[in-house]
C-alpha cells in the first residue's frame, strides 16, 4: 500500500504537482459550472467569491511549483523559476480582475456563473502557456485562453460594441492561432520535434552543419511570430486591439490587456530565446522593426483618443513596444527586464482599467476623457489611484513603470549595439509622447471642474481592495524593486540561454 | 565610507515626513494646515543650518556622506554635499518657508494639497542637490516635476493648463535623453555611483571616443539647458512663471532653475570635460544671446510678472557663461549668482505676488504711483530691484562681478558682451519700478490700497536682510566653495590629460592588453584621439 502510494507519488502525483495552479483553476471552474444551476439569479455573486477563492488558491499553489522544479508529462511542461514568476503575474492579474468584476457584473446586470468559470479557464490556459516546454502544448494553452476570452469579450450581450468586439476578436484570433499552428508544423518539418529544447539543439546542429537556417524554419518562425504577435498586440498585428478592448466589459479588458500578454511574452521568450536562439540575428530585425512600429502606432494613436478606454488600449500597444525593446536585447538581462516590466505593467494596467470600469458607471456611458472632469475633488482617492497608474504608465520615477522602462533600456544598452541604442532612443522619445496623453487625463481630473449635477457612485469595497493592491504594488515595485528584480533575474537565469 | 551621518537623509526627507502629518489633518482645517506646513519648513531650515558647523571648507571631498545598497549591486542610496551643493540646499530650505508664508492668504482652494505639493517639491529638490548616485539623482530630478505641474495647473492663473503641460513636456523631453545617457554611462562603468565613475574616468579606466563623449555630454546638457533655461530652449519659462501661483514662481525661479546649472556643474563638466571645452564657445554665445535677449524682451513687457520671468533668462545666462569660462573665479561667481538669483528673483516674485493679491492683475499700466499709497512695500520693491540689477554692495553685484572678472581673464569678448546685459538690467528694472511706483496714482482703485501687512513685512524684511548679508559677507560663502571649485577644475584638466594619455596606447604600459584594446576600440578610426583644447581656454 505504502509502496504503491509512493510510486504514485513519484509518477502521477509529481506530474500533477507541476500543474498545480492549472488543476486548481480548472477544478474551481468546473465547480462553479456545476453549482451555478442551483443558485438563484439574485445570488450569483457567490460564484464570484468562489472564483476569487479559486484564483487565490491557485496563487497559493504556485508554492508547490517552487518545491517541484523539473519537467512533467514527459517534458511537455517545464517548471522553473521562469514559469513560477509568470504564474504569479498571471494569477495576481486574475485576482484583481475578479475583484473588479463582482460589482461590475451586478451593475451591468450580467452577473452569471459562466463568466467566472471562463475567467478561470482562460487563466488556466495562460498558466499552461507560461509553463509549456512543447509547442503543441503551448497551442492548447493558447486556445484555452483564447476561446474563453472570445466569449468573455462578448459578455455584455446587449451592448452592440461588445458583440462586435467578440466577433472581431474571434475571427482574427482564429486566424492568428492558425498561423501559430502552421508555424509549429513547419518547425516540426525541419526539426522533427516540437519540444522547445529539442528544437534548439536540432536547429543548432543544422546551423553548425549548413551554416544557416533552412528557409522552412525561418518561415515557421515568422508564422509563429504572427500568431504570438497578435496575442501580445504588437504592430503590425495590433489593428483589432483597440476595438476589442473598447467593446469588452472593462474588467475583461483589464484581464485581457495584462495576463495573456504576460503569458504569451513568456512563451515568446522560450521560443525566440531558446528554440530559435541560433537565429538571434535573424529575428532581431523582426523584433526591432515591430518594436519601433508598435511604439509609434500605440503612442501616436493614443494622442488623439477622446475615450479613456480606447486611449488605454492604445497605451497597452505602446507598452508592448517597450517590452520588445527589452526583448530585442537577447540576453539574460533582457529576459529579466521583460519579466520585471510585465510585473509592473500588469499591476498598473489592471489598476487603470478597473478605475475606468468604475468611473464608466452603468452601461459604461462615461468613458470620454471629459467625463473625468472634477474627479479629483469628487473622489480624491480614486483619482489619486488613477493618477498613480497613469504616472506609472508614463514612467515616472518611484513607480514600477519607471523601473520597468529603466531595466528594459539598461538591458538593451548593455549590448552596445548601435541599433539597440537607436531603439532605446526611439523608445525614450516615445515615452515623452506618451506623457502628453497620460497627463491630459490628470489635467482633466484635477484642473477642470466637473458638472455639479453628477455624483459618481461610491467605490465598492472589492474594487477598493483591488485598487489598493495594484497601487501598493506599483509603488513597491518602484521604490523597493530589489526582491522582485532578483526573482526576475533568477527566473531569466532558469531559462538557461546558451 | 567612514562614519556615516544621517543629517542629509533627515534634511531630505523631513518635508516628506511633514506631508504625512498634513495628510492626517482634515482638509478644511486651513489654520492648522498652514501652521504645520510653516513650522515644518522652519524646522527644516534650522536643521539644514546644522550643515554649516560640520562642513569643512578645507576639503573638496563630499561631506556628510551616506551610502547604502539599494537596488542590485549598481544602484546605491548615496548622499553627500560639497562646496557646490551646500548652499543650494540652504537656499532651498530658506526659500520654502517664505513660499509658504506668501501663500498664507492667497491660496484658498485645496489648501492641503497646495502645501503638500510645496513640501514634496522641497524634498525632491534637496534630493537632487545631495544625490551622488546617478539613478537616485534621476529619481529626484523627475520627482520635482509632478508637484510643480500640479502647482501650476491647479493654483495658477488663466492659462495655467497650457503652461503646466508645456513646462512638463519640455522638461521631460530633456530628461529622458539624459536617462539614456546615464544608462550608457552605466554600461561602461558598471555603476551609477558618481564618485566612482569620476574616479574611473580620471584614472583612464574608462574612456570614450570624442564622438561618444560629445553625444553623452549633449544628452546631459540638453536636460540641464532646458531647465536653466538656455536661450533657444527658454520658451516654457515665461509661461510657467507667469501662470504659476506666487509660491510656485518663487520656487521655480528661486531653486528649480538652479537644478539645471547645478547639473551642468556636477555632471557635464566633471564627466565630459573635453566635450565641455569643445562646446564652450557655442554655449557661451548662446548664454550671451540669452543675457541680451532676455534683457531686451524684459524691457518691453507690459506684464510685470512676465518681465520678472524674462530677467531669469538674462541672469541665468550669466551663470552659464561663468561656468563655461572654466575659471575658478567665474565658476565661484556662477554658484554665487545662482544663490543671488534665488534670493533676488524670489523676492521680486514675492513682491509681484503681493501686488497681485491686492489688484489681481499683472498689467503694469494698471499700476502707477503706488509709492504714495504703499510706501513700505514699494521701498522694499526698489531695494530688491537694486539687488537684482547688481548694485554694489548688494548681493547681485558680487556674483555678476565675479563672473565678469573671471570670464574676462580668459575671454575678453565674452565678458564685454555680457556686460551689456548688466547695463540693460538697470534699464528694465528701474523703468518697471518707475512705471509701477512713481508719479501720480492713475487708477482710482490704487489710491486705497493697503500697505504691506505684518506678514508681508516679515517676508520682505527677511529677503532684504539676506540680500544685504550676501552682499557684504560674501567671503563666508565663497570660502566654502573655493576648494570644491578648484578641485573640479583640476580634475577636469587631469581627466583630459588622462584621456589623452589613454588615447596613446603605447604610453600606457600599465594597461592590460584587453584594456588597451578597449581603449583603442573606443576611438573612431581616422580621428584624432581627443580634440586638443586650445591653450587659451584652459583655466589658469
Amino acid at each position: 500500500m505504502m509502496a504503491a502510494l509512493i510510486a504514485l507519488h513519484s509518477e502521477q502525483l509529481m506530474n500533477l504537482h507541476r500543474l498545480a495552479p492549472e488543476v486548481v483553476l480548472c477544478f474551481f471552474g468546473i465547480l462553479i459550472m456545476a453549482v451555478d444551476p442551483f443558485i438563484r439569479a439574485s445570488g450569483k455573486r457567490v460564484l464570484g467569491w468562489m472564483a476569487l477563492i479559486g484564483a487565490l488558491t491557485a496563487l497559493a499553489s504556485v508554492h508547490i511549483l517552487v518545491h517541484y522544479p523539473g519537467t512533467a508529462y514527459s517534458n511537455l511542461i517545464r517548471v522553473d523559476s521562469f514559469s513560477v514568476f509568470v504564474h504569479v503575474i498571471i494569477l495576481v492579474a486574475a485576482v484583481l480582475a475578479i475583484l473588479g468584476s463582482l460589482d461590475y457584473l451586478d451593475r451591468e446586470g450580467i452577473q452569471r456563473g459562466e463568466y467566472y468559470a471562463l475567467v478561470l479557464f482562460a487563466v488556466a490556459g495562460m498558466g499552461i502557456l507560461a509553463g509549456a516546454n512543447e509547442l503543441v502544448t503551448a497551442f492548447i494553452g493558447l486556445e484555452m485562453s483564447s476561446i474563453s476570452s472570445y466569449v468573455l469579450v462578448g459578455f455584455r450581450r446587449r451592448a452592440l460594441a461588445s458583440n462586435e468586439a467578440s466577433m472581431k476578436y474571434f475571427l482574427l484570433g482564429s486566424f492568428a492561432t492558425a498561423f501559430f499552428l502552421y508555424g509549429i508544423a513547419m518547425v516540426y518539418g525541419v526539426t522533427g520535434t516540437t519540444r522547445i529544447d529539442a528544437v534548439q539543439s536540432a536547429l543548432e546542429q543544422i546551423v553548425a552543419g549548413q551554416g544557416r537556417l533552412p528557409a522552412l524554419a525561418i518561415l515557421g518562425l515568422a508564422l509563429i511570430f504572427v500568431g504570438l504577435g497578435f496575442k501580445v498586440v504588437v504592430a503590425p498585428f495590433q489593428v483589432y486591439a483597440p476595438d476589442v478592448y473598447e467593446g469588452a466589459p472593462t474588467p475583461v479588458t483589464a484581464l485581457l490587456a495584462s495576463a495573456p500578454k504576460a503569458a504569451t511574452f513568456a512563451l515568446m521568450l522560450r521560443i525566440f530565446y531558446i528554440a530559435f536562439g541560433s537565429a538571434g540575428n535573424l529575428w532581431f530585425w523582426a523584433i526591432w522593426v515591430s518594436a519601433v512600429l508598435t511604439m509609434f502606432i500605440g503612442n501616436l494613436a493614443a494622442l488623439v483618443q477622446t475615450n479613456v478606454k480606447r486611449m488605454l488600449a492604445y497605451s497597452s500597444i505602446a507598452h508592448a513596444g517597450y517590452i520588445l525593446v527589452a526583448f530585442a536585447a537577447f540576453s539574460e538581462a533582457g529576459a529579466a527586464a521583460v519579466l520585471f516590466y510585465l510585473a509592473a505593467y500588469v499591476l498598473m494596467k489592471v489598476g487603470a482599467f478597473l478605475v475606468v470600469a468604475h468611473a464608466g458607471q452603468q452601461g459604461e456611458k462615461r468613458l470620454a476623457i471629459q467625463d473625468y472632469a472634477g474627479l479629483g475633488s469628487k473622489q480624491p482617492l480614486l483619482a489619486a489611484c488613477f493618477s498613480l497608474f497613469l504616472l506609472s504608465l508614463l514612467g515616472l520615477p518611484a513607480t514600477g513603470g519607471f523601473l520597468g522602462k529603466f531595466f528594459a533600456f539598461q538591458a538593451a544598452l548593455e549590448g552596445r549595439d548601435r541599433w539597440l541604442v537607436l531603439l532605446v532612443v526611439i523608445a525614450a522619445i516615445n515615452s515623452v509622447i506618451g506623457a502628453y496623453y497620460y497627463l491630459r487625463v490628470i489635467v482633466v481630473m484635477y484642473f477642470q471642474a466637473g458638472s455639479k449635477d453628477y455624483t459618481p457612485s461610491p467605490v465598492a469595497p472589492a474594487v477598493a481592495v483591488a485598487l489598493f493592491i495594484a497601487a501598493a504594488g506599483t509603488l513597491y515595485l518602484g521604490i523597493l524593486p530589489a526582491p522582485i528584480l532578483n526573482f526576475a533575474k533568477a527566473a531569466a537565469a532558469s531559462l538557461s540561454l546558451r | 565610507m567612514g562614519t556615516q551621518s544621517h543629517l542629509l537623509t533627515v534634511i531630505t526627507f523631513l518635508p516628506l515626513l511633514s506631508v504625512a502629518a498634513l495628510l492626517l489633518l482634515r482638509s478644511d482645517d486651513h489654520v492648522w494646515i498652514r501652521r504645520i506646513a510653516l513650522a515644518a519648513s522652519l524646522a527644516e531650515f534650522v536643521v539644514s543650518l546644522l550643515l554649516l558647523p560640520g562642513f569643512s571648507a578645507a576639503t573638496a571631498k563630499y561631506q556628510f556622506q551616506e551610502y547604502h545598497g539599494w537596488i542590485g549591486d549598481a544602484i546605491h542610496y548615496h548622499l553627500g554635499v560639497d562646496g557646490i551643493s551646500l548652499f543650494l540646499v540652504l537656499l532651498t530650505t530658506f526659500l520654502t518657508p517664505l513660499a509658504i508664508l506668501c501663500s498664507w492668504e492667497s491660496i484658498r482652494e485645496n489648501v492641503k494639497g497646495f502645501f503638500i505639493a510645496l513640501l514634496v517639491i522641497e524634498t525632491a529638490m534637496i534630493g537632487v542637490f545631495v544625490s551622488l548616485d546617478l539613478f537616485l539623482f534621476f529619481v529626484f530630478w523627475e520627482l520635482t516635476l509632478i508637484p510643480m505641474y500640479f502647482m501650476i495647473g491647479m493654483w495658477g492663473h488663466e492659462r495655467r493648463i497650457y503652461a503646466a503641460v508645456k513646462f512638463i513636456l519640455y522638461t521631460m523631453f530633456g530628461s529622458i535623453l539624459m536617462l539614456v545617457a546615464i544608462l550608457w554611462l552605466y554600461g561602461r562603468a558598471g555603476t551609477f555611483d558618481l564618485p566612482e565613475i569620476q574616479g574611473m574616468l580620471q584614472s583612464g579606466q574608462i574612456a570614450f571616443s570624442p564622438r561618444t563623449e560629445m553625444l553623452m555630454f549633449l544628452a546631459f546638457f540638453l536636460a540641464f539647458a532646458i531647465k536653466v533655461p538656455l536661450f533657444p530652449l527658454h520658451t516654457w519659462l515665461p509661461d510657467a512663471h507667469t501662470e504659476a501661483p506666487t509660491a510656485g514662481s518663487v520656487i521655480l525661479a528661486g531653486v528649480m532653475l538652479k537644478l539645471g546649472t547645478y547639473g551642468i556643474l556636477r555632471f557635464c563638466l566633471p564627466l565630459f570635460p573635453a566635450s565641455a571645452h569643445r562646446a564652450a564657445p557655442t554655449i557661451a554665445v548662446l548664454a550671451i544671446i540669452g543675457i541680451v535677449y532676455g534683457a531686451l524682451v524684459a524691457t518691453v513687457q507690459h506684464d510685470l510678472k512676465r518681465l520678472v520671468a524674462y530677467t531669469s533668462v538674462s541672469h541665468l545666462g550669466f551663470v552659464v557663461l561663468g561656468i563655461f569660462a572654466f575659471n575658478t573665479i567665474s565658476i565661484q561667481g556662477a554658484i554665487y549668482q545662482m544663490l543671488n538669483h534665488g534670493v533676488s528673483t524670489g523676492a521680486l516674485f514675492l513682491g509681484v505676488g503681493m501686488l497681485y493679491d491686492r489688484r489681481h492683475t499683472h498689467e503694469i499700466k494698471e499700476y502707477g504711483g503706488l509709492a504714495t499709497p504703499m510706501p513700505v512695500l514699494m521701498s522694499f520693491f526698489l531695494f530688491i530691484a537694486l539687488s537684482s540689477l547688481a548694485l554694489p554692495p548688494l548681493n547681485g553685484f558680487v556674483g555678476e562681478f565675479l563672473i565678469l572678472i573671471g570670464t574676462f581673464q580668459n575671454h575678453h569678448a565674452w565678458a564685454s558682451w555680457a556686460t551689456s546685459g548688466a547695463v540693460l538690467s538697470a534699464i528694465y528694472l528701474l523703468w518697471a519700478y518707475q512705471r509701477v511706483a512713481l508719479g501720480e496714482v492713475t487708477v482710482e482703485k490704487n489710491k486705497t490700497l493697503a500697505d504691506a501687512s505684518t506678514r508681508e513685512r516679515v517676508i520682505l524684511a527677511t529677503m532684504a536682510l539676506a540680500i544685504i548679508f550676501m552682499g557684504v559677507a560674501s567671503p563666508l560663502f565663497t570660502r566654502r566653495m573655493e576648494v570644491s571649485t578648484n578641485a573640479m577644475l583640476e580634475q577636469m584638466k587631469d581627466q583630459m590629460g588622462a584621456a589623452q594619455e589613454a588615447s596613446r596606447p603605447a604610453a600606457l604600459p600599465c594597461l592590460s592588453p584587453a584594456q588597451r584594446a578597449a581603449v583603442i576600440q573606443t576611438q573612431a578610426p581616422g580621428q584624432p584621439a581627443l580634440a586638443t583644447v586650445p591653450e587659451r581656454q584652459v583655466a589658469p
